[in-house]
């Protein structure tokens, strides 16, 4: 059982004067402080929380309304530029980075009178699928300390299965918050591409960074994206938000018409992954949903079309980190040239120089036409396919990952083998598509998640959806 | 020097890029002021100009609107699809590592600008106008072990005009380029202003003795017509004797050092850089409805190829013209055209007053002396009846000049006929006064008398002359004329 309460509780009971922010955010220190040998957190923001804690608390005594937040403490991946404490990445070249400003999705939080009490770990700049990548220091599975968290989002993930905070935010680019999601044990929702503004995000890959919460129930993310949806001026690719609460009650999956991926299904699926799931599904049929198979034919092709577009874009993200501004600086250097030359390869780990010389090479003269132009054909023709399965279904389903967490060290000498554990979730973000991981079982003692998919801007509709699937699977 | 016959057998191509700043209030993708002329170094820099972590672009509509009109400057419409794309390359002032330019689809696809070439109408066809952001300045000073950067100008809206191969002289290009400015200035694009960098040119020269194109140069960063003109003519020559000497022309960036009247090697095509251009995906696609396409064309203000048409009935040439059409944006809220315009109707007042305007106060607001008269109204009124004395032969045309020129630069609020009066400029008409001076002057002037008389009619004009400068310019010459040859017995 976790210490906290659901979180519209805890806000009215905040509200109410029953329950002291400030207490809140003491409670979330220690459980930090407690669970420090998973190493989920890069830093605390102590000193600011206690600040706002007390400020939301004095504002409650005047009988002010405090925000659909009020006093919730909550952890945010550290590539959110935040007050309070640095804002590295989980990298050595912004080590020492202070923001000047913060990220919307931070600052909407912030005025709901949510109080961010310290930063998640990740795989260095959001690359990568264990925390493996983070140039400070690997999070270990709160189930299993030998076991890897998923990633990227894996400090994050672990920090609410640990009970750290009621929530935590994280970024989904290719599947990082689903898959630490379904790694830990805890619900992880991408909502859909642009109803959360990136803005004051670290950028991974500018067209499928999505920013979205992790939590213990799917109730408690559609109240956070309450807060985080909508249009921001200062992001030109966000949309606008719906009109009505995101903050659903559950839905009847009675005749709601869902469809097994068939692609995510077959032989090749292991039977510790195969065996939840279907149990998942089969609850679901009982609950009056309409199951059949669907098969998208491309989604083989996803995985591959994903690694051109999303390295390209990456190596292009991390020019602006050249030494001469901000971060580490090669201060060896004693030209222009080797300034950059230094700066960056004694700053970026091993992924990030992975990922930008093969997005150098996709976009190359002479290359941009077979592969980065090629991978834009598939990524329309994978949109097309879901929009084709989507005028049958109101919802699609599957796995979140091929296997539960796997061994820490067992994925890093072959990235090929780490980039696989992407291959179910990374079609929702190149389709731009909401969708989220609910925890479906286990195996072995292992989390296993179930991933709902819905149309774009269709986030109401998975999230009622979803808050049923988890009440059934309880 | 190359000889003219040598000259003579190569054809030279010329093809233009100029980058002018667009007269937006903020910068292309952030709040941060755009005029940085009066700015200290790094005041004017946003988050996004400054390639914080985390900030994202976003498009300043007025630049687009600004776009837009600039289609319509070349005679085209904007593309009702375009969108941005980053190229991207390392250097200190240029923050993200990459610019935000477009590529594929541009704002402007195609498009004209008709020049006059020693009176020949020639036609520069547009290839494209794109949209794109300016880098920071990079300072190197001498002596130094250290560069400075100045980011103010990182983020400013260029709009780079691309113009074919479509020249073959220096002249032509200069043509071109002041044609581009007034085009510019006139859609109200931009403040054109070429000392401030608002304006630059890049230009694209070869020469060839056969059909071929020949291996071109591009000499980058041009911030004068005239340093057009002078490059041009350089290049050539360089070029020429490049392949006369059995040599063959080097595809390389130049520069061109104004001291020196020279252009020299920046870079060659060897280490020519990759951009790794990329649809920007910060940046969604610039989609411009129909309404929006019609609403630029119907708010476009008259264009220079107009205005020409419009006084072409004036008798005037079109150095004459273009004068007024650059003195027009020289000084706010002094117009010319417009008063031209208006007087269309009497073409002898239009004619008359074209060339006060063109020799009397365009001149005076191009020289130092202050000019006070600013009102329209009281502008208008002034040159009517000044032109109405003249014609009544009341003020002779060089005191109708002398009393313009007063009254403009004192902002007096009198009536010419007033003034004249009591300034005495009122022109003698009677017989029996100016008989008298002329009489004066022959006797003063017995060889230009006895010149006149022999036939030499030439002479005559020196002696109106004497006889004006004699009456302080009073007397009228016409007058004047007819009773020197009366009194000479013609």
């Amino acid at each position: 059982m976790s210490q906290w309460l659901p979180i519209d509780d805890i806000v009215e009971q905040v509200q109410a004067g029953k329950l002291r922010a400030v207490d809140l955010v003491e409670q979330a220190l220690q459980t930090i402080e407690a669970t420090a040998e998973f190493d989920a957190v890069i830093a605390t923001t102590a000193d600011r929380a206690r600040q706002r804690a007390a400020e939301i608390d004095a504002r409650v005594d005047r009988g002010e309304t405090v925000g659909s937040l009020a006093g919730v403490p909550f952890i945010a991946k550290d590539n959110f530029l935040t007050f309070g404490s640095e804002t590295t990445a989980a990298s050595n070249i912004l080590k020492g980075f202070e923001a000047p400003y913060q990220a919307t999705a931070i600052e909407r939080l912030e005025e709901a009178g949510a109080i961010c009490v310290a930063k998640a770990n990740l795989d260095a700049f959001a690359h990568g699928s264990s925390t493996e990548n983070s140039d400070f220091m690997t999070t270990k599975n709160p189930h299993d300390p030998t076991k890897v968290p998923g990633g990227s989002s894996g400090g994050s993930a672990a920090a609410v299965v640990l009970d750290m905070a009621p929530f935590a935010l994280g970024t989904d680019t290719g599947g990082s918050i689903r898959l630490p999601a379904s790694f830990c044990g805890a619900v992880g929702y991408k909502p859909t591409y642009g109803l959360v503004s990136r803005s004051g995000v670290v950028a991974m890959a500018s067209s499928t960074d999505v920013v979205g919460p992790l939590t213990r129930t799917v109730a408690d993310s559609a109240i956070v994206l309450d807060v985080l949806a909508g249009v921001d001026p200062l992001d030109s690719t966000t949309i606008e938000r719906d009109d009505d609460c995101y903050q659903v009650s559950t839905a009847s999956l009675k005749g709601m018409r869902i469809g097994i991926i068939k692609e995510y299904m077959d032989e090749s699926l292991s039977d510790e992954i195969r065996q939840p799931i279907t149990a998942a599904i089969e609850k679901m049929r009982q609950a009056g949903a309409i199951i059949e198979e669907v098969s998208l034919p491309s989604l083989p092709l996803a995985l591959a079309c994903y690694y051109i577009i999303c390295p390209a874009e990456v190596s292009s993200n991390l020019s602006r980190y050249d030494g001469q501004r901000y971060g580490f600086s090669d201060t060896e250097a004693n030209d222009l040239f080797s300034s950059y030359a230094g700066s960056r390869s004694k700053g970026f780990g091993k992924e990030a120089k992975r990922r930008i010389m093969i997005g150098t090479y996709v976009l190359s003269s002479g290359y941009y036409d077979a592969y980065y132009k090629k991978a834009q054909t598939v990524r329309t023709k994978l949109i097309k396919e879901y929009e084709a399965a989507f005028k049958d279904f109101d919802l699609l389903v599957g796995p979140t990952a091929p296997t539960p967490a796997f061994a820490i060290g067992s994925h890093t000498a072959d990235p090929l083998q780490m980039y696989l554990t992407d291959i179910m979730t990374v079609a929702a973000n190149l389709a731009g598509i909401p969708a989220i991981s609910i925890p479906a079982g286990s195996s072995d003692g292992l989390p296993v998640g179930l991933q709902l998919m819905a149309p774009q801007r269709a986030d109401r509709t998975l999230l009622a959806a979803a808050a049923k699937t988890e009440e059934i699977l309880r | 020097m190359v000889s003219p016959e040598v000259r003579a057998r190569y054809t030279v191509t010329i093809g233009i890029e100029c980058h002018v700043q667009l007269k937006t209030v903020s910068k292309l993708f952030s709040g941060a002021a755009n005029d940085a002329r009066e700015a200290e170094p790094n005041t004017l820099v946003s988050h996004i100009d400054f390639g914080m972590p985390g900030a994202l672009p976003v498009l300043n509509k007025e630049a687009v609107h600004l776009a837009a009109r600039a289609a319509f400057a070349f005679g085209t419409k904007p593309q009702q699809f375009s969108y941005f794309e980053r190229k991207h390359y390392f250097y200190p002032d240029l923050p993200m590592g990459y610019q935000i330019t477009q590529l594929a689809h541009p704002i402007v696809v195609g498009g004209e600008v008709v020049i006059d070439v020693d009176g020949e109408r020639q036609t520069v066809r547009i290839n494209r106008v794109q949209m794109e952001s300016d880098a920071g300045k990079s300072v190197h000073p001498t002596g130094k072990d250290y560069s400075l950067v100045d980011l103010n100008r990182a983020g400013t809206p260029l709009l780079e005009i691309v113009s074919e191969a479509d020249m073959h002289s220096a002249a032509a290009a200069k043509a071109y380029a002041k044609e581009l400015y007034l085009l510019m200035r006139y859609a109200d694009v931009s403040d054109c202003n070429l000392y401030y960098g608002n304006m630059r040119f890049d230009v694209n020269v070869s020469v060839s003795q056969t059909e071929e194109f020949g291996t071109r140069t591009e000499t980058k960063n041009l911030n004068s017509f005239r340093a057009v003109e002078k490059t041009i003519e350089y290049e050539v020559n360089r070029q020429i004797e490049q392949l006369e000497g059995g040599e063959k022309v080097v595809q390389e960036t130049r520069g061109w050092n104004d001291a020196k009247q020279k252009t020299f090697t920046m870079r060659t095509k060897e280490n020519a850089e990759d951009y790794r251009y990329m649809p920007d995906p910060d940046l969604p696609p610039i989609v411009l409805d129909e309404a929006y396409v019609a609403d630029v064309a119907a708010e476009m203000p008259v264009l220079p190829a107009e205005w020409r048409e419009r006084l072409s009935g004036l008798g005037l040439d079109r150095a004459q013209t273009d004068t007024l059409l650059e003195a027009e944006i020289e000084v706010d809220g002094i117009n010319y055209l417009g008063l031209i315009e208006q007087n269309l109707g009497d073409q002898a007042y239009a004619k008359a007053l074209a060339n006060w305007l063109i020799n009397v106060e365009i001149p005076l607001r191009r020289s130092d002396v202050t000019i006070a008269l600013t009102d329209a109204i009281a502008r208008a009124k002034l040159y009517r009846a000044t032109y109405d004395l003249v014609a009544a032969n009341k003020l002779s045309s060089t005191n109708a000049r002398t009393v313009l020129t007063e009254l403009l630069v004192s902002g007096e609020a009198r009536e010419p006929s007033e003034y004249a009066q009591a300034k005495g400029y009122i022109q003698e008409s009677d017989e029996g006064a100016i008989l008298e001076i002329v009489r004066q002057v022959l006797a003063d002037n017995l060889k230009a008398a006895e010149d006149v008389r022999g036939g030499e009619m030439k002479a005559i004009g020196f002696l109106v002359g004497q006889v004006m400068k004699l009456s302080q310019g009073k007397a009228n010459p016409g007058l004047a004329q007819q009773l020197i040859k009366k009194e000479l017995g013609l």
